[in-house]
């Protein structure tokens, strides 16, 4: 009924909550949440929230990248954030969802990760991005990527005494970032194209398309995911455009 | 990101002598693995995927079968041998991603309502690894389901385009993939132009990606070509 309901609406470019076809929910972002954690960022978007922390340990560098440091970024499903979700290590969903939040990030090169590298091909400091959806309505990768940045930006070097190890909750500095990537999902239904869709929309998603855009206009990663129809090439042209023009206007929340 | 030192276009040549809009030899063979319904041999260059479909068959566990509908199972998997140094076996999150993309990819090409309750398998197997091997296993994985006799509304296409030192190009080989500005592999459907794989990382302008999506459609018409070709092959002999 519902779903039919949503149909009947979007074929005047309207939806259940009232907002416009390229309208976010609102959005609420702290940042510092969890002390223990070097970055956290938690990130509401209508009802989807969404728990990011960074923590920083040492590692060893990948041998055909020896100066610089390792990201790490993973996703949980947490099984509270909705009935669908089940215990157990991370399936298909949340592997691809961390995936594109690790690309949106790594592809943009937000992350200076020259910067931390300690010893050449022995010993760099390692990133890992862990993000917990806490609730689950509609467009988590969004809230995630967005959870991500935010995160990262909110992420602090710990100390290293004068023998090379951690001080663990003693911070000097913060993490070298240079970019700010906004990654923006655009969801197709019945030939529609909207923004920031819910979980009710996105039972009857036909696909959707993530783009993550750097604040120069850089495109800097694309998944198509989200359900098993196809794009015309120029829905794919008119959602590059709704994702940069967009991703100007959620950038500046960070 | 990784960068080398190594020029990888000279003088508008690529690593391999092609020219960056051509794409590498193409092989491409259907029924080689007798037991499977359907099964195909692809070759891009180097890159080489085997890929077979079992069903629509009987899917176990049954809280798993849809009532109104046929379930595609698509596992990508790459030989612990296929590249330099030995991949461990068992799925890795690449591999779980890209299964889940092929899926995508291939569904729209399918008439999934026929067959209720069944499952349909794809298995794609990368044997060697140079680059692309997403998309040659697209190309294998729609051979073989058309092989198979799945009833398709299309073929599946797979092409990949990118850029290489500052220049566009397709089909990029393992070593373009590693020190690329930016990968776009990417699937359709030829007739209708429907694109079902897309993804894309590295940096462009808009107008870049826009045009190599340009590009690949143009291109990919060969590659269909090639692929009703060894389908014919197969039923002339």
């Amino acid at each position: 009924m519902r779903a039919e309901y949503i149909l009947k609406l979007l074929e005047n470019n309207e939806r259940l909550d009232g907002r416009g076809m390229a309208e976010f929910r609102p959005i609420n972002i702290e940042t510092g949440v969890i002390e223990r954690a070097e970055g956290s960022a938690r990130v509401k978007m209508g009802r989807t929230d969404v728990l990011v922390g960074v923590k920083l340990d040492f590692g060893e560098p990948f041998p055909d990248v020896p100066n610089m440091g390792i990201l790490r970024v993973e996703a949980e499903f947490t099984p509270l954030a909705c009935s669908e979700f089940e215990p157990g290590p991370p399936g298909e969903d949340a592997t691809e969802l961390a995936r594109v939040v690790d690309r949106g990030i790594r592809e943009s090169e937000s992350i200076d990760l020259e910067k931390l590298c300690i010893k050449e091909g022995e010993k760099v400091w390692a990133i890992s991005v862990d993000v917990y959806v806490l609730n689950h309505d509609g467009n988590l990768i969004d809230a995630s990527a967005l959870g991500a940045i935010a995160a990262l930006f909110n992420t602090r070097m710990l100390k290293v005494d004068k023998d090379g190890n951690l001080i663990r909750g003693e911070f000097s500095g913060n993490l070298p970032m240079k970019h700010k990537p906004i990654t923006i999902s655009v969801g197709k239904i019945a030939g529609k194209l909207l923004l920031d869709t819910t979980k009710e929309e996105e039972e009857l998603l036909d696909c959707k398309l993530s783009v993550s855009v750097r604040e120069d206009g850089k495109i800097c990663a694309m998944q198509k995911s989200g359900g098993s129809t196809g794009l015309t090439e120029k829905e794919i042209d008119e959602i590059i455009d709704l994702a940069i023009e967009k991703s100007k206007e959620i950038r500046k929340l960070i | 990101m990784k960068r080398t030192e190594e020029k990888l276009i000279v003088d508008g040549k690529r690593l391999d002598g092609r020219k960056p809009d051509e794409i590498r030899e193409i092989e491409m063979k259907v029924g080689v693995i007798p037991n499977a319904n359907g099964s195909a041999y692809v070759r891009f260059g180097k890159t080489i995927v085997v890929a077979a479909v079992y069903g629509p068959r009987q899917l176990h566990p049954k809280h798993l079968q849809e009532p109104d509908r046929a379930i595609l199972q698509v596992r990508y998997d790459m030989a612990t041998f296929s590249v330099e140094e030995r991949a461990r076996p068992g799925p890795s999150r690449r591999e779980i991603e890209i299964s889940k993309v092929m899926r995508l990819a291939l569904e729209p090409a399918l008439f999934l309502e026929n067959y209720p309750k069944t499952v349909v398998d794809v298995y794609a197997e990368v044997l060697q690894a140079d680059g692309s091997t997403r998309v040659t296993s697209i190309n294998a994985a729609s051979l073989a389901l058309a092989d198979a006799g799945v009833p398709m509304r299309d073929l599946v296409v797979g092409l990949s385009g990118g850029k290489v030192d500052g220049i566009l190009v397709l089909d990029l080989c393992g070593k373009e993939d590693n020190y690329s500005d930016a990968d776009i592999p990417m699937a359709f459907l030829p007739r209708k132009k429907e694109i079902t794989l897309l993804q894309m990382d590295g940096r462009l302008t808009p107008e870049e990606v826009k045009t190599i999506i340009k590009n690949v459609l143009k291109a990919g018409q060969d590659v269909y070509k090639e692929q009703v070709k060894a389908l014919k092959n197969r039923y002339s002999e």
